[in-house]
């Protein structure tokens, strides 16, 4: 049993960590939490729907498109709700607004799709048994697609001229201004990236447990950002790790304790690991004040 | 700008004590003759609504403009209080006084431990503690089915008996907040005169120039979160004997976000601020019903758009009185 709980937990928890990056990226250079997040990954699951059922489009194109259409989503909405807002508490200001973003994005999607849960059968389940442990052709499929986006990241940040104009966004945006980097290109891309792994995210916990509503992202997307928080916010490696970790001691808090506080361990691990490690597991730590 | 100016001119008006006491009289005739005028019961449980939100923004705004803790987990205390109080009056028989006031001290008591291991978190990874805390007790309250009966909530909470009347219609209730959130303004409002409440603030704008000062930053820190997580609790209290009934589903994560959102745009640290924030954040869906579906998704976008035009809030404290704030804290200390 431990063992299914395991590959239960690094599915679920491969998932985490991609919506996790997200959360962690825009704190990276921006230093402000993306709330509406999670409701662009609604939005884009919505269009994965649709496009599925109603175009009968292949599974591929289809989680394309539709992250490609959460990435313009997130582009949009760092343009519409973050950026005008320049003066005053500027963090506080941006949280209110990024509410409001979230509100509307949720109501929005109610309105045009209804507040029913739909299922989402993009692809017929098989169960292949594998010495002993069960295996769904889902589970494998969420484990490609994770591990590719993943890479593609890494490659992406750490390997080409963008990555370098975008960690140099996160050292210090005035900075990478000075350097002759357009910051403001920079910035939406981030957001572009984020939420073009939040889109696939989604569309993937939404076949796996065959559910799409508008209230989709809220759980999700709170444990996403648990699981930024947990391995230190703003860093890549850490996300993803805290992701993994999250999903894992999910399942296994759910099976071997009791399934009625799933949601909470997640919680739970995150306040025990910043009570005693605040700035996260890989976090560096920052000295706000001299 | 013009309504920046406007604010601006009606930040600086100074009353002195006979306009003051005037303004209480008007707005004492207002308040008692207000279930007379309005014989809807829908609008006046709007109003009630919105002295329980006043009430509430006032306290976390206690947290997070006054102490500068940024809390997005109030939810969990406002909860509490209503909880406990529930519990102590259906299965104590206890009265609902004596009942609000333990259940006060003890989410005190709750506030301060859960802020003891957090003081050294700050900004975004405190609001996420909070936040993972709010969550944690939402489940707990819908899991454990002995105590709370889950799900379903605890129906059939008894109206209050306060001095020897019973309160139980809407107009009754109506008076009853109109004095709570009478108590709460003239708390606040000496609360924010008192070098107590200047040291607070201090340690809000610079704790390490507050430290220099002689200031203990620790205690204060604990301290907004002590009085912010009673003052939720009362408010608890109300609303479940106004309610009648209480479920978990009134202390999920959206009434938290709501009260931040109430706060941040009526401007933290700001007592009318808090009142205008709770006021206009209550009755907007309500005014917005006729857009009915719609409404939400506007309320939505005004809340983008207010934080626009004005990302210090509505009625922002002026820096003028932070300076004077300052000033006094330090001479408060000294002594």
């Amino acid at each position: 049993m431990f063992f299914q709980h395991l590959i239960n937990g690094i599915i679920v928890g491969g998932i985490y960590a991609m919506v996790a990056l997200g959360y962690s990226m825009v704190y990276g250079v921006l230093q402000i939490v993306n709330w509406a997040h999670a409701d662009v990954l609604m939005f884009a699951t919505f269009i994965g729907l649709i496009l599925a059922t109603k175009l009968n489009m292949p599974v591929l194109v289809m989680i394309i498109l539709a992250a490609a259409f959460a990435a313009i989503l997130g582009m949009s909405v760092e343009r519409v709700a973050y950026r005008p807002i320049k003066s005053g508490n500027r963090k506080m200001a941006v949280l209110v607004s990024a509410l409001g973003m979230s509100t509307f994005l949720q109501n929005l999607a109610q309105l045009i799709f209804g507040s029913t849960t739909r299922q989402f059968k993009a692809i017929e389940s098989k169960t292949y048994m594998v010495g002993g442990l069960s295996i769904s052709n889902l589970q494998i499929l969420i484990l490609v697609v994770t591990a590719i986006m993943l890479l593609i990241l890494y490659i992406l940040v750490y390997k080409t001229k963008v990555g370098v104009a975008m960690r140099a966004c996160s050292v210090s945006v005035n900075n990478a201004k000075l350097m002759g980097i357009n910051t403001n290109l920079i910035i939406s891309g981030t957001f572009a990236i984020g939420a073009f792994m939040a889109g696939v995210a989604g569309i993937l916990i939404g076949v796996y447990y065959s559910a799409v509503y508008p209230t989709m992202g809220y759980l999700l997307g709170m444990k996403a950002f648990a699981a930024a928080i947990l391995g230190g916010i703003g860093s890549i490696m850490g996300s993803v790790l805290g992701g993994f970790i999250i999903g894992i001691i999910e399942c296994l808090g759910a099976g071997y304790i009791s399934p009625a506080y799933r949601d909470a361990f997640a919680f739970l691990v995150m306040i025990v690991i910043l009570v005693i490690r605040p700035s996260g597991l890989m976090g560096a730590k920052r000295i706000d004040k001299v | 700008m013009k309504m920046k100016a406007f604010f601006s001119k009606l930040k600086d008006i100074r009353l002195n004590r006979w306009q003051r006491i005037l303004l209480i009289i008007v707005l004492a005739g207002i308040v008692i003759s207000a279930p007379y005028i309005i014989e809807d019961n829908y609008v006046l449980h709007i109003l009630i609504l919105c002295g329980i939100y006043v009430c509430l923004t006032l306290s976390l705004n206690l947290i997070i403009g006054w102490s500068g803790q940024f809390s997005l987990g109030h939810v969990c205390f406002y909860g509490m209080g209503a909880y406990i109080t529930t519990l102590l009056i259906t299965q104590q028989n206890m009265g609902f006084f004596q009942a609000t006031l333990l259940s006060t001290l003890l989410t005190s008591i709750f506030a301060m431990l859960l802020c003891l291991p957090t003081l050294k978190l700050r900004g975004d990874y405190l609001a996420v503690i909070t936040l993972g805390f709010g969550e944690v007790f939402r489940l707990f309250l819908t899991n454990a089915v002995d105590l709370t009966k889950g799900p379903a909530g605890i129906p059939n909470i008894p109206d209050p008996v306060l001095f020897g009347f019973e309160i139980s219609s809407k107009q009754a209730y109506f008076y009853f907040i109109a004095i709570v959130v009478a108590v709460f303004l003239f708390f606040m409002k000496r609360f924010n005169n008192s070098g107590f409440g200047m040291a607070m603030m201090v340690v809000n704008e610079d704790d390490i120039a507050a430290t220099a000062l002689g200031i203990n930053v620790v205690k204060y820190k604990l301290w907004g979160f002590v009085i912010g997580g009673g003052m939720a609790a009362m408010i608890g209290s109300f609303y479940a004997v106004y309610m009648g009934m209480i479920s978990p589903t009134s202390f999920a994560y959206a009434e938290s976000i709501k009260m931040v959102s109430m706060v941040v745009l009526g401007g933290m640290g700001s007592i009318p601020g808090s009142v205008l924030g709770a006021v206009l954040l209550t009755a907007l869906p309500e005014v917005l019903r006729s857009f009915s579906e719609y409404r939400m998704v506007v309320y939505g976008a005004l809340m983008v758009i207010m934080m626009i035009f004005r990302p210090e809030g509505i009625w922002a404290r002026s820096n003028r009185m932070l300076n004077e704030y300052k000033i006094r804290a330090f001479e408060s200390v000294k002594k």
